[in-house]
C-alpha cells in the first residue's frame, strides 16, 4: 500500500511537470490580445465616466467599485472579440491536454493521498512530505475549480510553477517512509488543524499566483502605457508573452474570492492550532516560531483585505501585500520546519 | 441618507493655522490620521515586520541556553540586540507601542463607526439615481400593469425578501422603490474587529494573572503545588507573587510508555491520584484522592488549573558499597533527546560516608555518562536500540575527588564541572559498561553497583484565567469574519413610469410595447460577486409571474456580462 502510494505520488509529480509544460507551451501560442487597444479602451471608457461622475453626483460609494467593473466588462467585450479572431492551431491544443493532464495529476495525488492513509493508518498529515502532497493536491482542485468558474487558462501556468516545485521537493527532499507520529502529534486537533492549514494554504496559492500576475501584467501595462506614443517599442511590447496575461481585473477578481475563501478558513486554522497548543504544550500561544509566522501570515492576510477597501492601495499594492502572504506562509512551511527549532521542528522532516 | 461609509478614508482637512484653535485642531488631525485605514493599515504592516525576529532570532522565553550561546557568538551583534529586545520581542517596548497604536485606532475607527451604522439603520434607503444606467447591473423591462401596480407589486415582494424598502414618487407619475439589504454585513465586520479587542484585552489577562511552572519528578513520588519554589522553573504573569496559588498534590503512581517496532513512541502515560481544593499543606482531606490517567495531550483539568504531561527519561540507579562496608544508594536523571532514549547525566555522591569535612573534598565520587534503555554495543561504544528499558545498560565514567561545589560556579545537574577534572580536582579513575547486575570496584576496594533505574517525568502546571474568554472571542471573531466576508450589503433600484414619459429620457433607450416601462438598476458594495443572479431574480419581481423567458432579450447587455461573471463565486 506504502509503495503504491508513492508510486502514484511520482505519477502525479510527473504529470505535474508535463500538465506545467503545455500549459507553457499554450501561454506562449496563445494569440496576443491586442494590450493598447485594451488599454486605451478601457482608459477612455474610465474617462467619460470620471467626467460623467463629476457633471451629475453619484451614490457616494460608487467611485470606488465602478473601476473594476467598467474595466471589466471592457475587457470582457473585447477578450470575445479576440476569441473569434484566428488563433494559432496547436495552442488551445496544449491548453486542452494540460488542464487533461492537470485532472490526470490530482486523480493520481488523491489516489495516493488516501493509499499513503491507509498504509499508515491515520490521517496522511503527519509530516511535511504527507503535507506537501496533501498541499499539492488541494491547490490542484481549487485551480481546477477556479478554471472551471473563470475559464482564465493562462493562470494555469503560474499555479502550475508552485504546485510542480512543491510536489518535486515533496517527492525528493521531504519524502519519508511511512509511519506512525508523535504521541504529541496524536490530537484530533491537530489534525483539524493540519487540514484546514494545508486546505487554506493551497487556495492561497492560486490566490497568490493570480496576485503574482496581477503584478506582471500591471508592469507591462505602465510600460505599454508609456510606449504608447512609440509604434516600434509598442509592437515589441505586444510580442511579450506578458501580453497575454488575462486582464487586471480578471485577476484581482480571482485574487480576491479565493482570498475570502481562504481566509476564514486560515483563521480557524490558527485558532485550532492554538487548541491543539492548548492540549499539548500548556498554553495555547507561546510565540514559538511557527505561530509567529503563522500570526505574520495571518497579519498580512488581513492587510491585504485591509488594502483592497483603502483607497491608494487597491490594486498593485493590494497584490504585492498578497503574494507577501503567501510567502510567509511557504517560509513557515519550509523555513521555520528545517531551519529554525522550535517545538513544532519535531513535525517530521525526512 | 446619502453620506455612505464605505470609503473610510478621512483625509484631515487643510486647515489655516488658528490662533487658539491650532493645538485643538492639531489634536483633531492627529486623531483622525491615527484612525484611518490607512494607518491601520500601515501598523498591521508594522506589527507583522517587528514579529519577525521573534521567529528567526532565538528567545529568550523560550531557550535561555540558545540565546546566550547566540549572543555569545555574536560578540558585537548579539549585546545590541540584547538591548534593542531583539531577543524578547513579544515583552518589549517597541513592540507594546506598534500594537497598542494599531488598538488605539482601531477604537477610534470602531466607535464612530458604531455610531453611523446605527444611523443608517434608522436612515431610509438611498434615492434612486438619475441614470440607472449607470450602474453595474441594469436591466429595463416593458411591463403591461399601470406604474402604480408593478411598483405596489415590487415593493410587497422586495419586503417580503426582508429588504429594507422606500417608495418615492418623482414628478410626472413616476414611482421609485430603493431598497437595500445585508446591513449584517458591517453587523459581522464590527463583531470581528470587536472581538480583536476583547482577544487582546484576554490576552493581557493571561499575562497578568497567569502563570507557568514546570517540574521533573520521579515516578513514586508525590508532587505538591504550593507555591513557586515546589517547581525547577516558574514563569509567573506579571502581578503573580505566589502567595495565592491553589494548592494540589498528585502522587504519581505509575509510568508507561508505548512504542512502535521501530522505536517511535506512540503514548505516553502516567497513572496518578490528586487532591484539589483543600490545603495540602495543612493535610486537610488527604484521604480524598481522585484517579488520573494523565496523557500527552489529556492533560488533568482542576478548576483552572491545568496539569501537563510533557515528557520522560531514565534516572539510572547505583549501589555504592564503601570499603567501611556502609552500602549508599544513588540515582540521578538522566536527559535525551535521542528518539531511542540514550541518555546522558551524572550521578554524584557528594557526601561519601565516614569522610571529615577535610577529606570530603577528595572522596566524593561521581559517575558521568551514558544511559542506554536497551543497550547495544559498538566495541566499547554504548548505544540503544530501542526506547523502552529491555536491557538496560550504563556507561560511566567514575571520577573521585572535588566536585567543586563550593567554588560559587553554577553546576549543571546533567553533568559535572569539567573545571575540576582539568585542574586535577577530580580525577578520572575509570571507564566501564554495566548491565544491571554488574558490578566494579575500585582502586580503593569501593563497589559500584548498577541496581536498576527509574522513571521520571517532566510535568507542567499552567494557570491562565484568559483563556477561556480568549475562546469566545476567538469564536465570535471568526463567526463575525465569516458574516461580513459572506455578506454583500447590496442595493437594487426600480423606477416605474408609463412608456410614453419615457422620451425625454437620458438613456436614450427606447422599450418596445408594455403601456410601463421598468428601470432596474443594481449595485452591490465591495465586490459584485454574487450579486448579479440574485439580482436577475428581483429584477423579475416586476412580473406578476417572474421573468417571461421571451423578454430576456431586452436585458441591457451590460447585466449579462455581469451575470456571467458572477457565477464565479462561492466555492
Ligand atoms: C487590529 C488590527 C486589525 C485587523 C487584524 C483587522 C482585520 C480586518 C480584516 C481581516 C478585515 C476583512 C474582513 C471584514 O471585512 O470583516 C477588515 C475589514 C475592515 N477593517 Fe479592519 N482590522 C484591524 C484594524 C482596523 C482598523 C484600525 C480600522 C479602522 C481604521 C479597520 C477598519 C476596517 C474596515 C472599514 C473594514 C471593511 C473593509 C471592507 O469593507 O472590505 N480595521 N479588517
Amino acid at each position: 500500500m506504502a509503495g503504491f502510494s508513492d508510486l502514484a505520488f511520482q505519477a502525479a509529480m510527473a504529470a505535474y511537470v508535463v500538465a506545467l509544460i503545455c500549459y507553457g507551451i499554450e501561454f506562449a501560442a496563445r494569440r496576443a490580445m491586442d494590450p493598447t487597444q485594451l488599454e486605451v479602451a478601457s482608459r477612455e471608457h474610465r474617462l467619460v465616466r470620471a467626467g460623467a461622475g463629476a457633471s451629475e453626483p453619484l451614490p457616494a460609494d460608487r467611485p470606488l467599485h465602478g473601476r473594476h467593473i467598467d474595466e471589466r466588462d471592457i475587457d470582457d467585450e473585447l477578450d470575445d472579440d479576440l476569441d473569434e479572431g484566428p488563433r494559432t492551431q496547436w495552442g488551445p491544443l496544449f491548453g486542452r491536454a494540460a488542464v487533461v493532464l492537470t485532472v490526470i495529476a490530482a486523480l493520481v495525488n488523491a489516489a495516493s493521498v488516501v493509499t499513503r492513509g491507509i498504509a499508515a493508518g491515520r490521517l496522511p498529515l503527519g509530516n511535511m512530505y504527507e503535507f506537501t502532497s496533501f498541499l499539492c493536491l488541494a491547490a490542484t482542485t481549487c485551480w481546477l475549480v477556479v478554471l472551471a468558474k473563470s475559464k482564465e487558462r493562462a493562470l494555469g501556468f503560474f499555479v502550475m510553477i508552485p504546485v510542480a516545485i512543491l510536489a518535486f521537493v515533496a517527492g525528493t527532499v521531504l519524502w519519508i517512509q511511512a509511519g506512525p507520529v508523535q504521541p504529541s502529534l496524536n490530537s484530533y486537533w491537530k489534525w483539524i488543524h493540519v487540514t484546514t492549514v494545508s486546505a487554506s494554504g493551497s487556495v492561497l496559492l492560486v490566490s497568490g499566483a493570480a496576485s503574482a500576475m496581477y503584478l506582471l501584467r500591471h508592469r507591462f501595462d505602465s510600460k505599454l502605457l508609456v510606449a504608447r506614443t512609440d509604434a516600434t517599442a509598442t509592437a515589441r511590447l505586444q510580442a511579450s508573452s506578458l501580453s497575454r496575461l488575462p486582464s487586471l481585473a480578471a485577476l484581482d477578481k480571482i485574487a480576491y474570492r479565493t482570498a475570502i475563501v481562504a481566509f476564514p478558513v486560515y483563521t480557524f486554522a490558527v485558532i485550532a492550532g492554538a487548541l491543539w497548543a492548548e492540549v499539548a504544550w500548556g498554553r495555547y500561544w507561546g510565540w514559538d516560531p511557527k505561530e509567529t509566522v503563522a500570526f505574520v501570515s495571518w497579519v498580512f492576510y488581513a492587510g491585504y483585505l485591509h488594502a483592497r477597501a483603502t483607497s491608494g492601495w487597491r490594486g498593485a499594492r493590494a497584490a504585492w501585500i498578497n503574494v507577501v502572504g503567501f510567502a510567509a506562509i511557504v517560509f513557515n512551511l519550509f523555513f521555520v520546519n528545517m531551519v529554525i527549532t522550535g517545538l513544532h521542528s519535531y513535525a517530521g522532516v525526512g | 441618507m446619502t453620506t455612505v461609509t464605505d470609503d473610510l478614508d478621512r483625509v484631515p482637512p487643510v486647515t489655516p493655522p488658528g490662533r487658539g484653535r491650532s493645538v485643538l485642531q492639531f489634536l483633531r488631525n492627529t486623531w483622525r490620521g491615527l484612525t484611518s485605514m490607512r494607518t491601520a493599515l500601515i501598523l498591521l504592516f508594522l506589527l507583522a515586520l517587528a514579529s519577525m525576529p521573534g521567529a528567526l532570532l532565538p528567545q529568550w522565553s523560550l531557550n535561555q541556553t540558545r540565546t546566550r550561546e547566540y549572543i555569545e557568538a555574536n560578540p558585537t551583534w548579539g549585546p545590541i540586540a540584547n538591548a534593542l529586545g531583539l531577543f524578547e520581542v513579544f515583552a518589549s517596548p517597541w513592540y507594546a507601542a506598534i500594537y497598542l497604536s494599531l488598538f488605539l485606532s482601531l477604537v477610534g475607527c470602531l466607535l464612530p463607526r458604531c455610531w453611523d451604522f446605527a444611523k443608517q439603520l434608522r436612515a431610509e434607503p438611498v434615492r434612486t439615481p438619475r441614470n440607472l444606467a449607470r450602474m453595474p447591473l441594469h436591466t429595463v423591462h416593458p411591463v403591461d400593469d399601470e406604474p402604480q401596480v408593478v411598483a405596489d407589486r415590487v415593493e410587497t415582494a422586495l419586503r417580503r425578501k426582508h429588504w429594507r424598502v422606500v417608495r418615492r414618487t418623482e414628478p410626472g407619475g413616476v414611482h421609485t422603490v430603493s431598497a437595500e439589504k445585508g446591513y449584517l454585513r458591517e453587523v459581522g465586520n464590527l463583531v470581528f474587529h470587536f472581538s480583536l479587542l476583547g482577544l487582546l484585552v484576554a490576552v493581557a489577562i493571561g499575562k497578568l494573572f497567569g502563570y507557568e511552572g514546570s517540574v521533573i519528578t520521579r515516578v513514586g513520588a508525590e508532587f505538591c503545588s504550593t507555591n513557586p519554589s515546589q517547581y525547577d522553573n516558574f514563569r509567573p504573569g506579571l502581578t503573580v507573587d505566589g502567595t495565592d496559588m491553589q494548592p494540589f498534590c498528585v502522587d504519581l503512581k505509575t509510568f508507561d510508555a508505548k512504542y512502535s517496532d521501530s522505536g517511535q513512541p506512540l503514548d505516553y502515560s502516567v497513572g496518578l491520584s490528586y487532591q484539589f481544593g483543600s490545603d495540602p499543606a495543612t493535610g486537610v482531606n488527604t484521604d480524598h484522592f481522585d484517579p488520573y490517567l494523565l496523557r500527552v495531550n489529556e492533560p488533568l483539568r482542576m478548576n483552572g488549573e491545568r496539569l501537563y504531561l510533557l515528557g520522560h527519561g531514565y534516572a539510572p540507579e547505583v549501589q555504592i558499597t564503601f570499603p567501611d562496608g556502609q552500602t549508599r544508594t544513588a540515582s540521578a536523571n538522566f536527559i535525551s533527546n535521542d528518539p531511542t532514549l540514550l541518555s546522558s547525566g551524572a550521578i554524584k555522591i557528594t557526601d561519601p560516608p565516614g569522610a571529615s569535612l577535610q577529606d570530603l573534598t577528595q572522596r566524593q565520587l561521581a559517575l558521568r555518562g551514558l544511559f542506554a534503555p536497551t543497550a547495544f554495543l559498538h566495541g566499547e561504544i554504548m548505544t540503544s536500540s530501542y526506547p523502552a528499558a529491555t536491557k538496560p545498560g550504563l556507561a560511566v565514567a567514575i571520577y573521585r575527588g572535588d566536585l567543586g561545589l563550593e567554588t560559587g560556579r553554577s553546576q549543571s545537574i546533567y553533568s559535572i564541572d569539567e573545571n575540576q577534572v582539568s585542574t586535577g580536582k577530580l580525577k578520572e579513575l575509570e571507564r566501564v559498561n554495566l548491565y544491571i547486575g554488574d558490578t566494579t570496584t575500585l582502586d580503593d576496594g569501593t563497589k559500584i553497583t548498577f541496581t536498576g533505574y527509574r522513571q521520571w517525568v517532566s510535568l507542567q502546571t499552567s494557570y491562565d484565567p484568559g483563556q477561556t474568554a480568549a475562546l469566545v472571542f476567538a469564536i465570535t471573531l471568526l463567526g463575525g469574519l465569516m458574516v461580513s466576508l459572506t455578506i454583500k450589503r447590496r442595493r437594487v433600484w426600480f423606477r416605474v413610469q408609463t412608456s410614453s414619459t419615457v422620451g425625454s429620457s437620458s438613456d436614450g433607450q427606447s422599450s418596445s410595447g408594455g403601456g410601463t416601462r421598468v428601470e432596474v438598476g443594481g449595485l452591490a458594495r465591495t465586490d459584485q460577486a454574487g450579486y448579479g443572479s440574485e439580482f436577475s431574480g428581483i429584477a423579475a419581481l416586476v412580473y406578476p409571474q417572474g421573468l417571461p423567458v421571451a423578454q430576456d432579450d431586452d436585458l441591457h447587455p451590460q447585466s449579462s456580462s455581469s451575470e456571467h461573471d458572477d457565477d464565479g463565486e462561492e466555492r
